[in-house]
């Protein structure tokens, strides 16, 4: 997993509430055996008409948003199944930031465990940089450690777990870590006569 | 005595392995189920890392969500077949039971886990699927991960998890005739919302939960994830014990007695309490049908689409009532079906096709029906539905009558409703696309898609056989 520890980058706004990852990534691309190249499906059934041509009517497609890497996004992003397919492909099309007033736990999980960083602002915020960023150019600047987001006027500070922000900083691998502790997992099992 | 818990909190402090403070707690996992869309990348991850499964006799796959409904032999998708093979690699290479396309326990993960008496109460059962929930009907904390996390279950048996609120959703009075589990938890998410679970597991209580079958109550848990909570369950009860005596991986005899007391011991304790109680009558409750493209766009099949003007969120109700093709304000009844789907890990074990079949039989479905499929949920469920002929009263109705999978659940195979068609569905998720490019899709329970299939649109099943006559 790559590191994030500090993030600057310019904002997609996607003024949809439950956004599900039906939509971020339909069933037809989760027949891969690989975690790569789902960045082309993104959002597949939004971004292109049926013969593969850029449907106009979404704004993604729109030029300006190219090298968007953060996403802002309506309440309860992520919401649906489990699939980590929906990680993979917004992190394969480039984005590294989600933001929105609520996530779905699956999917918040899912995000940290690829170095993608979900934060959780108040829908007030979200709405007035959403309406900027619909207007023009703009962007965000994200510091994990301090744990601040900033579009060059105001400051504001988000919250993430303690744990999940040590190894976002970090890249660490999961496992790893969990395997460190193998001896109580033994113990564990012995005591439960689980062996 | 010590202080009343829930059944969620004693199933968590009895796996927890580590804890520290600031951390999510590490906890054991006592089964992991695996299916092929999920899993392939994890094993990727172990093989370039060299881990070994840790526990391959706590795991078991199965082959579901791509598997053809008919004629097995030939996958026509390379892909889809490609994905299945490396299934078959994998478990042959880590050592995990796999009951593939052909096997005699091949079926939904989540109807075949209850069925083999896999699941059990008190067990932390994980799977790379967010219908896991479905377990938690027999008292079990079961619970959707990503492929990371299945990775790491596979490799350590444990997940970090941050512990969970705990939330009772109350069901007061009993459901009324004709009224089903399927309308209940439909309900329960057009009352209170898509995400009124977030960060909470659920415990349905409450007399018609108890009255309910170890069937009908699958049904409530597994649709838990659309109301946003990972796990939901139900306190196990002697409707549980009797449903599990006997199944293959259950213990038998004095083990057996010993075992299901100690079930029953998991239920809430009286006088326990919940971060957070909601409370709905279930006497209310009439036959539920979707128009949108969340399962909280819901209303009694007696209703219509909401009216724009009377709503908060206008621009989602625009958008969805464009996607399904209805005007606002327009009745339920009035909306006319091209596609039935009896199936899915809500919809699909044997007591639903008994009930649609109720309905079904001795009639025919509707001319402007082009297509209405019955998929049992595992290969068990269809034997068992032949010995009583189930298949051939589908049949004679018009039906096609399938082999057990995923199918128009999401149409990962070659089961899918073309772009416009319209289907009466027992499934759980009326997302865009869900099943199949452009596809409209109603949830309801099978009693109200196997009427619809009859009449062509949908109409309170309560009323049906008057109708009809
Ligand atoms: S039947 Fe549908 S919801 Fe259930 S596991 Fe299969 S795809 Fe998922």
């Amino acid at each position: 997993m790559e590191a994030i520890q500090y993030h600057k980058g310019l904002v997609y706004p996607l003024n949809r509430e439950n956004v599900d990852t039906d939509q971020i990534i339909p069933k037809q691309f989760l027949k891969a055996i690989e975690r790569t190249g789902f960045g082309k499906f993104l959002f597949y059934n939004w971004r292109y008409n049926d013969d593969g041509s850029l449907r106009q009517d979404f704004t993604m497609n729109d030029e300006k948003y190219n090298s968007a890497s953060i996403i802002l996004a309506g309440k309860n992003f992520g919401c649906g199944s489990s699939r980590e397919h929906a990680a993979w492909a917004l992190l394969d099309y480039g984005f590294r930031v989600v933001i929105a007033p609520s996530f779905a736990d699956i999917f918040y999980n899912n995000a940290l465990k690829n170095g993608i960083l979900p934060i959780m602002l108040e829908q007030s915020i979200i709405q007035d940089w959403m309406e900027k960023a619909e207007r023009d150019s703009f962007t965000l600047a994200v510091d994990l450690e301090a744990q601040t987001i900033t579009d060059g006027v105001q400051v504001i500070a988000f919250d993430i777990p303690a744990y999940h922000k040590e190894k976002l900083v970090n890249g660490w691998d999961d496992i790893d870590l969990t395997l460190l502790l193998k001896d109580k997992i033994e113990a564990y099992e012995q005591s439960r006569q689980l062996v | 005595m010590g202080k009343p818990k829930t059944i969620i909190e004693k199933i968590w402090e009895n796996h927890v392995v580590h804890r520290e403070e600031g951390k999510p707690d590490l906890l054991y996992i006592d089964l992991h189920l695996v299916h092929e869309v999920t899993s392939p990348q994890a094993f990727e991850g172990l093989r370039m890392n060299n881990r070994k499964v840790r526990r391959p006799d706590l795991t078991f796959a199965t082959m579901d969500h791509n598997v053809p409904t008919a004629n097995r032999e030939i996958v026509r998708d390379p892909i889809s077949k490609k994905q299945m093979e490396t299934l078959k690699e994998n478990c042959e290479e880590f050592g995990i039971r796999l009951a593939d396309m052909f096997h005699p326990d091949q079926g939904i993960v989540h109807v075949i886990g209850p069925q083999l008496g896999l699941t059990q109460p008190g067990k932390t059962i994980v799977c790379g699927d967010s219908h896991t929930s479905t377990h938690g009907a027999f008292g079990a904390l079961a619970f959707g991960i990503g492929t990371s996390e299945v990775e790491h279950v596979l490799a350590t048996q444990t997940i970090w998890q941050q512990r969970p609120k705990t939330m009772n959703v109350q069901v007061v009075g009993e459901l009324g005739p004709g009224v089903t589990a399927k309308d209940l938890i439909l309900a329960i998410i057009a009352k209170f919302g898509v995400s009124f679970g977030q960060g909470y597991v659920v415990e349905y209580t409450g007399d018609a939960i108890r009255k309910l079958s170890m069937e009908d109550r699958m049904t409530i848990c597994n649709m838990s994830i659309e109301g946003g909570a990972r796990a939901g369950l139900i306190s196990p009860d002697e409707k549980t014990v009797e449903f599990l005596k006997g199944k293959r991986y259950v213990p038998k005899g004095e083990q057996f007695e010993e075992i299901a007391e100690n079930w029953l011991s998991l239920a809430t304790d009286s006088g326990a309490t919940y971060d957070k109680t909601l409370t709905i009558n279930a006497e209310e409750i009439e036959p539920q049908v979707t128009w949108g493209t969340n399962p909280s766009m819901c209303v009694p099949v007696s209703g219509s689409t909401p009216a724009i003007s009377e709503v908060e969120n206008k621009e989602e109700v625009r958008r969805a009532l464009e996607y399904m093709g209805l005007e606002e304000n327009q009745p339920i009844s009035s909306i006319n079906i091209d596609h039935v789907f009896i199936g899915s890990c809500t919809n699909s074990r044997l007591s639903d096709l008994r009930k649609a079949a109720e309905i079904v039989r001795g009639r025919k479905v509707h001319p402007n029906i082009k297509r209405a499929i019955v998929v049992p949920g595992s290969f068990l469920v269809k034997m068992e539905a032949e010995k009583e002929g189930l298949d051939q009263i589908f049949k004679d109705a018009g039906f096609e009558w399938r082999d057990a999978g995923c199918s128009m659940c999401l149409g990962m195979n070659e089961d899918i409703v073309p772009p416009g068609g319209r289907c009466a569905s027992t499934s759980n998720r009326n997302f865009e696309g869900r099943q199949g490019n452009g596809a409209r899709t109603h949830l309801v329970s099978p009693e109200m898609a196997a009427a619809a299939a009859i009449t062509g649109h949908f109409i309170d099943v309560r009323k049906f056989q008057q109708v009809l006559q």
